[in-house]
């Protein structure tokens, strides 16, 4: 068991290594849905609940098949819990906000293939996090998710009244704000302690 | 993807060709990016993880496409995710015998081709509605596409952050690596980069279309 304090895991999980600018996941819906900052706020929230149940639900599948000596099941298990989250979520925000649910549109059901949430549970099984931590670890990856979907937001506002030359418009020059964005975090690095 | 015809697909060189150019999982509909930014900082690594994709994808989709007439619309989605899972978890372990080191660079993102986008896509838009021998070539095509394009980064990638190629030093010795281009943001420098280029080919074509003179004409 480590002994990690919990603020540093969630410092860890949201800036350090921030799951979209430093670890890579969940890409696509960082590009997809952060054209407007409402939409992004959202989205993150959803992520993050999709998060927390997910890593609260894996931290028990680990322990039960650690228990049946069926390791090999644990993907399988881990995504089937994901997409059922997903499903809960997509009903949930369809009932209360038929707008919000349109406005996300095809991006809701696929929090389900947000690898971001696949990592995360495969993230806190490999630290060997106890269920408080991994709650945490959840949290701060879906505040480090959300920091990093404001932002762009924020960029892509004001980039849509600037002047950009007809060439990088669109998804390149998103993915150059996302590497400078990705820049000023590694500003951060070693703030946390160890790395992954 | 909407615009894929509903109906069967006859089997040309162009089922095949399209996941390599016109249709690029990467390139063109930016889809699985989480890989192909993650693991893309050397040629090697980009290799393996092109084609443990390529094999997922190809595996996956020839059973969607076996199974279409059986999978029941309502729960299509999940039952797809659980052959793709079966698929990754036959490929993670596979890896682990052949190369720790390979194993351990790649790291979690073997497990996560589970999450690729590419695969889930092409099993819903293709796998699910057509016949077993153009899913497969249409498959081996995507993969290609995909693989390629994890090479075009991790080769740029490789060259300039470590002056090496496959591990081998092409640079003087003085030359001082762009350690930049092995560390994150490098990731989405170069594929900016690389997408500024297709922006930029594909502006110029349209330019030279639009031109009514008849130089053009002339010169094809």
């Amino acid at each position: 068991m480590h002994a990690e304090p919990l603020s540093l895991i969630f410092l860890n999980a949201a800036i350090v290594n921030n799951f979209v600018l430093a670890l890579f996941l969940g890409i696509c819906p960082f590009l997809g849905v952060s054209a407007k900052k409402d939409t992004a706020w959202n989205m993150g929230l959803a992520t993050m609940f999709v998060m927390l149940v997910s890593s609260a639900a894996a931290f028990g599948i680990n322990w039960l098949l650690t228990e049946l000596d069926l390791l090999f099941l644990r993907l399988i298990c881990y995504i089937a819990v994901i997409a059922s989250a997903v499903q809960l979520v997509e009903m949930f925000v369809k009932r209360f906000s038929p707008a919000l649910f349109r406005s996300l549109g095809i991006f809701l059901p696929l929090i389900t293939t947000n690898c971001a949430i696949l990592g995360l549970a495969l993230f806190q099984t490999t630290k060997e996090y106890d269920f408080v931590q991994s709650i945490v670890y959840a949290l701060g990856a879906g505040a480090g998710f959300t920091l990093a979907l404001m932002l762009m937001a924020g960029l892509r506002e004001k980039l849509a009244l600037a002047r950009v030359p007809s060439v990088s418009q669109g998804a390149a020059m998103s993915l150059m704000l996302a590497g400078l964005l990705s820049l000023a975090f590694m500003g951060f690095a070693g703030l946390g302690g160890s790395h992954g | 993807m909407a615009e894929l015809p509903d109906t069967r697909e006859r089997l040309t060189p162009d089922t095949f060709l399209r996941g390599l150019w016109e249709e690029n999982p990467v390139f063109v509909m930016l889809l699985g990016m989480c890989p192909v930014l993650a693991v893309t900082s050397t040629t090697v690594n980009a290799l393996a993880m092109g084609l443990a994709t390529t094999f997922v994808l190809v595996c996956s989709s020839l059973l969607v496409s076996l199974l279409r007439n059986w999978i029941p619309k309502q729960v299509r989605i999940a039952s797809y995710i659980v052959i793709i899972a079966t698929f990754v978890t036959i490929v993670d372990y596979a890896i682990q015998a052949i190369s720790l080191e390979l194993y351990a660079a790649l790291g979690a993102f073997i497990q996560l081709i589970v999450a690729n986008c590419v695969i889930l896509g092409r099993a819903e838009a293709y796998a699910s509605k057509q016949k077993l021998m153009t899913t497969l070539v249409n498959s081996l095509g995507m993969g290609a596409g995909f693989t390629l394009a994890l090479l075009s980064l991790g080769t740029v990638r490789e060259i300039l952050g470590n002056g090496t190629i496959l591990g081998i030093s092409i640079f003087p010795a003085d030359f001082q690596p762009w350690i930049v281009m092995i560390l994150p943001p490098g990731g989405f420098f170069v594929l900016g980069a690389w997408l500024l280029l297709f922006n930029w080919l594909r502006l110029r074509k349209e330019r030279k279309a639009a031109e009514p003179t008849g130089v053009i004409a002339d010169a094809r």
